[in-house]
């Protein structure tokens, strides 16, 4: 009882202090917190395989990134594309790839899997590193952003950074509630079965493919979220999106926050994007103690933050 | 095309193909006997091929690189597996994925600290820089049949040393009951140090035999990686008969992608699109066969 409670307090305060801090905080620290938030939806997203249906994913990017090239491609040159469609076109694209890339990588299962995603992630990056659909290994640039415009009234504006971050802690939100909803479901309890004996699953009569390539194509759509709201805030897009790094490092924010949680993805996200911060601080080859840290994670910390925050917890009940 | 071209390209997919098998058996043995999927094998072809330019630098010659080269990464595989790999045997695959990715990022690193970010080139080593001549104008170099026939060698000597060995037969059983084979008396923690190593040393010996022809770049590891994910679903994983065909077939189709001039109406199909050839390929073997040509049946 009262861990609920404690648990809905830190909900209203971790809101209450997002909903405040471009109050308070300069804008710079307020575009870093827009890439948090962005950063966590695309991990929220992969959780969803991840975590709660068991699949791992190592092109999760794929979607991230193509949702980004479809603004930029929606962007006409020098102007801006309207944000009431482009959101719900780029978002619906990556959730179609999602759809055509899950029904042939589902076939596979474990190990297979992880590999096909990533192979096919990887077609589509050569899709727009080689070709000249959109820039190329350059990329693109975003001149302009979305506009918000609704019958000539524009409610805010995405060149105004405060804008700009309340849309994404908003649509951060919706995407929490989105999860929290799916995963009381029926749906999300057939997800959370086939992750823990999907041959059981199947003899109660489920269509497990169904329902894995539902909940592949629905993560593919929440990531798709994501890389559009990169999109728009970096005003490039480049062929590295797409790329297997941000799918790994999305794994590890994963892994680090605490997979399988909603809280998880959050804190991994804010967790990693600040050590690559101070990483980067320390020295021009950061990347030697990310990798050291990654090793580190995956050794002695299987279940992440919140798996270490509860641990202790429980210790100190065992105590009392 | 003319036959002295589709002789050539014929030769490099051959080329092509059989390097793409001597790291990807790696990989496949890796799974299929430890169970573990290693993310970071492109980046031993990476390190292969950088310890060939700069060990030639040197000590002046590829002949002294290769065998000093093969020692070095024996070692690193040996330390690599008592270090960390060894630790993720029980584990899930997603912490071996984890693990093995923050692997790349450190080897990626240390590369640009030790040798910089910089392209270099490989000499062929004279005895195999002649060319022979196909027709009057074209001719093939030595040096990439000599490659195609170590790998050969290799590919014969790793069927033996599997199939007919005592070592092989102990690995095999290994790959099937671990828990067996270590109640009978044998060190399996030592065979699958030295299959872990074998692994790392075939991937950094094909790095090491292809630097003069590929040169020796940054990023070259990962590159290599995904196409042996691809050779080893198209194959079947675990299985070294799949890699070697899965590794032929994408040397073909991704040679021949390069050269082939397909359009449909004013749209080039081939060579434009040729970097995805080999993930069609994938595509259509998944649809196929989801667990490779010479997988075991998934359940």
């Amino acid at each position: 009882m009262s861990r609920t409670r404690a648990r809905i307090a830190a909900t209203l305060a971790l809101t209450a202090v997002l909903l405040v801090l471009p109050l308070f905080v300069e804008k710079y620290y307020v575009q870093f917190a827009t890439r948090i938030l962005i950063m966590a939806i695309f991990a929220m997203s992969l959780d969803l395989l991840v975590g709660y249906a068991g699949l791992v994913s190592l092109g999760h990017a794929a979607f991230y990134g193509f949702a980004a090239y479809v603004l930029a491609l929606l962007s006409p040159q020098y102007d801006a594309a309207s944000l009431w469609t482009s959101l719900p076109l780029a978002v619906g694209a990556a959730a179609l790839v999602a759809l055509a890339i899950g029904s042939l990588a589902l076939r596979t299962s474990g190990v297979y899997f992880i590999m096909v995603t990533l192979a096919f992630a990887q077609m589509l990056y050569f899709v727009f590193h080689d070709t000249k659909i959109a820039g190329g290994s350059d990329g693109v640039y975003i001149y302009v952003r979305p506009v918000a415009e609704l019958f000539g009234w524009r409610p805010f504006s995405l060149e105004n950074v405060t804008h700009f971050y309340y849309l994404t802690l908003a649509l951060a939100a919706m995407v929490v509630v989105a999860l929290a909803v799916v995963l009381r479901s029926p749906f999300g309890k057939v997800i959370a079965g086939i992750r823990v004996n999907e041959q059981r699953m199947r003899s109660l009569g489920y269509a497990t493919l169904r329902y894995k390539l539902a909940c592949f194509t629905m993560a593919g759509g929440l990531a798709g979220v994501a890389g559009y709201l990169a999109a728009a805030q970096h005003g490039n897009v480049n062929p590295d999106m797409l790329g297997w790094h941000q799918s790994g490092s999305g794994l590890m924010m994963v892994i680090l926050g605490g997979m399988g949680t909603l809280a998880g993805p959050i804190v991994g996200a804010c967790a990693m994007l600040a050590l690559e911060i101070a990483f980067q601080g320390f020295t021009k080859h950061w990347q030697l103690l990310m990798g050291g840290f990654i090793v580190l994670v995956a050794l002695f910390m299987p279940r992440g933050l919140i798996g270490l925050a509860s641990a202790w917890k429980r210790r100190r009940g065992d105590g009392e | 095309m003319e036959l002295g071209t589709v002789a050539i390209q014929v030769l490099n997919s051959v080329q092509y193909g059989l390097l793409l098998f001597l790291i990807a058996s790696g990989l496949t043995l890796i799974f299929g006997i430890m169970g573990i999927i290693n993310l970071a094998h492109g980046s031993f072809y990476m390190v292969g091929a950088y310890l060939a330019w700069s060990l030639a630098e040197h000590l002046g010659s590829l002949w002294l690189a290769i065998p000093a080269g093969i020692a070095l990464s024996v070692a690193i595989g040996v330390l690599l597996e008592w270090l960390l790999i060894s630790r993720l045997y029980r584990r899930d695959h997603l912490y071996q994925v984890l693990l093995t990715y923050g692997l790349i990022l450190i080897a990626e690193e240390l590369r640009s600290v030790v040798w910089g970010d910089d392209v270099h080139g490989v000499a062929v080593p004279a005895a195999l820089s002649a060319s022979i001549p196909l027709t009057e104008t074209l001719s093939y170099p030595v040096y990439r049949l000599w490659i195609s026939a170590v790998c050969v060698l290799l590919a014969l000597g790793m069927y033996w040393l599997i199939a007919r060995t005592r070592i092989g037969m102990t690995i095999r059983a290994g790959a099937s009951n671990r828990e067996m084979v270590a109640s009978l008396g044998i060190n399996i923690e030592l065979v699958y140090r030295l299959v872990f190593a074998l692994g790392v040393a075939l991937a950094a010996f094909a790095g090491m035999i292809a630097a003069p022809v590929s040169s020796v770049f940054p990023g070259m590891g990962n590159q290599v990686l995904i196409v042996c994910f691809v050779v080893v679903v198209i194959g079947g994983i675990g299985s070294v008969k799949g890699a070697l065909v899965g590794a032929l077939l994408i040397g073909f189709v991704d040679t021949f992608g390069k050269v082939a001039e397909v359009s449909i109406g004013t749209f080039r199909l081939l060579p434009d699109l040729a970097g995805m050839s080999i993930y069609v390929l994938m595509a259509v073997v998944l649809l196929w066969r989801p667990e490779g040509i010479f997988g075991r049946r998934l359940k």
